[in-house]
């Protein structure tokens, strides 16, 4: 039977499945499940109430405590840090190897772009030893002052993050017109102006997305951080975890609640720009 | 494309930094722990290049093949379930009203773009014995004995629930760790099928449909068949991160729920044995290439997947 109430007065097709039963029940069903932990934690952020379930009333104190307990701000602190300058680095190095795989032929091409996306599929634990025995093993100093004492878990986010910015610009990239830079060399051009002046601009949809993407990806990192932060370079997602180990508190739902504001904000900004980018060609 | 030769200085200019950041903090600290799983602990923190192939063989010993079975299991029940709910979701989506479209497929990546550890994090806070499903549960159960009550019927009551409400114990278990995988990769299967059913010409569909095939069948004859390198393709990339997790595991799973990547990560922090979490990573790598080779392999067969270019 068709179900018309949700959709206006036409009958069913034989494929609209979304108007049958059991699929809307499967469908509605995987929204709940995907949603209700979410929206539930974060509701709760703002309960009254140590115990967590029953709800007591609304109150942001836990936000309060949030930003008066040092050690999550420091965390908080080090993971924009983090991410900001890993963020810089990816966008520099992925520009360059968008560049280099869209526009150069090159012996063994197929075999350097697997190369290169290997950061994305290996096992992050994986990753995560290996960059922890690689700094063991060239004895990095543990007790630099800030921000330099960060730069091993910065090296490390740039090496994960810069092959994803790599492809977010590759795909922009081609969406270019080679005729604007014939163009360009036409009127004089030489090779360094028909980059500055041409195609970075090109680029910059694919680089602002790609920022945004490195950005939220460094900031949401949890594995490979574990394995590269020390006592004194904790980051956010590390502190959360301590905290997450002993118990559930209404603080770590406010912070949970404000980081999850944060990267759904910065990807939804990073979609939009890739597609206005994407939507222009 | 320009050959490289043409344009060597910009090509050497864009090719060597990323190159070079790539062979010096990626593949040498990768072939750093190739070459230190034929290695031997020597003290604490000596390890002696031996090339000795006895960590790999200690991989091979039944305790270790048991959470090597068990990893393998979790990550296959959690993408066959995913599969199961990922199938018909990313059918209504395809054949959604356009409008709606992009709405479904945003609401299905929403959750993809928070943080794994908070979304961990979420389904311990629902299923702890002082959780939501507990607590819910708990609330039933006390109206249902009110209600026997006010007939004069406690006993049945008791009878039927016992003296009084017993929380379920939903986490620290493997059912909560394949409930944790499903619910972080669902997003893996779903975008991959979407992708496939995509392209599907819709009057295949409705030839089945109008030659008598219920919808089941037509699922199974049809769509199925045709969208199969897309179902494969969904099937590994789910299966690849799932294999590999490790705070779904750890945060979610009890003291027999350990998966791959918790015995390395207590290889390098707890147990500090150096060479033999180099060899467990390792194997496990391979097994990850060997799945993404079977997927190039399925993809030649059987066309392009919709997720390359």
């Amino acid at each position: 039977m068709a179900r018309r109430s949700l959709f206006g007065k036409d009958p069913a097709g034989p494929l609209d499945y979304l108007r049958k039963w059991p699929l809307l029940t499967v469908m509605a069903a995987t929204f709940i499940f995907l949603y209700v932990p979410l929206l539930t934690l974060m509701a709760y952020s703002f309960n009254d109430s140590r115990r967590n379930i029953v709800w007591r009333g609304f109150t942001t104190d836990y936000y309060g405590k949030l930003f008066n307990n040092t050690d999550l701000m420091i965390a908080f602190g080090n993971s924009l840090t983090i991410a900001l300058f890993s963020t810089i680095f990816s966008l520099v190095l992925g520009a360059m190897v968008a560049i280099l795989l869209w526009r150069f032929k090159f012996p063994l091409k197929p075999l350097y772009e697997g190369t290169m996306a290997l950061p994305i599929v290996i096992p992050e634990i994986c990753m995560g030893v290996a960059m922890l025995a690689f700094f063991a093993r060239i004895g990095w100093p543990n007790d630099l002052i800030w921000p330099i004492n960060l730069a091993n878990i910065i090296i490390a986010h740039i090496s994960f993050t810069f092959p994803f910015v790599a492809v977010i610009i590759r795909a922009r990239l081609a969406g270019f017109n080679r005729e604007q830079e014939e163009a360009a060399r036409d009127l004089g051009a030489g090779d360094w102006e028909v980059y500055r002046d041409v195609i970075i601009p090109h680029m910059k949809p694919g680089l602002v997305a790609g920022g945004l993407l490195a950005f939220t990806l460094s900031l949401d990192d949890f594995v490979i951080t574990f394995f590269t932060s020390g006592p004194e370079t904790v980051t956010f997602p590390v502190k959360v975890y301590s905290m997450v180990r002993f118990s559930v508190t209404p603080e770590v739902n406010a912070a949970s609640t404000v980081l999850i504001v944060i990267t759904v904000l910065l990807t939804a900004i990073g979609l939009w720009l890739q597609n206005k980018g994407t939507a222009k060609k | 494309m320009d050959s490289w030769y043409k344009f060597k200085r910009v090509f050497l200019s864009v090719g060597v930094p990323p190159t070079f950041w790539l062979v010096a903090f990626f593949l040498v600290p990768l072939a750093l722990i190739w070459v230190f799983s034929f290695g031997e602990k020597t003290g604490v923190v000596g390890i002696d290049i031996t090339w000795t192939i006895d960590n790999y063989i200690r991989a091979f010993n039944p305790d270790i093949l048991k959470i090597f079975a068990k990893s393998l299991w979790l990550a296959i029940a959690a993408t066959v379930i995913c599969l199961f709910v990922g199938l018909p979701v990313a059918l209504g989506i395809v054949y959604a009203p356009s409008k709606w479209k992009g709405l479904l497929l945003l609401g299905i990546m929403l959750p993809f773009w928070t943080n794994l550890l908070i979304r961990t994090y979420a389904l311990i806070a629902v299923l702890r014995t002082r959780g939501y499903v507990n607590f819910t549960l708990e609330w039933f159960d006390a109206k249902i004995r009110v209600l026997f009550d006010l007939f004069g019927m406690g006993g049945i009551a008791t009878a039927l629930l016992g003296e009084r409400f017993q929380a379920l114990e939903l986490l620290y278990n493997d059912n909560a760790v394949i409930l944790g995988l499903v619910y972080v990769h669902l997003p893996f299967m779903v975008l991959p099928l979407y992708a496939a059913l995509e392209r599907l010409d819709r009057s295949y569909l409705e030839a089945s449909l109008d030659l008598g095939a219920g919808h089941l069948r037509t699922l199974w004859n049809v769509v199925v068949p045709l969208a199969l390198p897309g179902i494969i393709s969904g099937i590994i990339i789910t299966f690849i991160p799932a294999l590999g997790s490790f705070l779904t595991p750890d945060l979610l799973g009890g003291p027999d729920s350990a998966m791959i990547a918790t015995i390395i990560e207590r290889q390098f922090k707890s147990a500090n044995d150096w060479p033999f979490g180099s060899a467990l990573s390792f194997l496990l790598m391979y097994i990850t290439f060997g799945a993404l080779a079977l997927r190039a392999v399925m993809a030649k067969r059987g066309g392009s997947d919709g997720l390359e270019g």
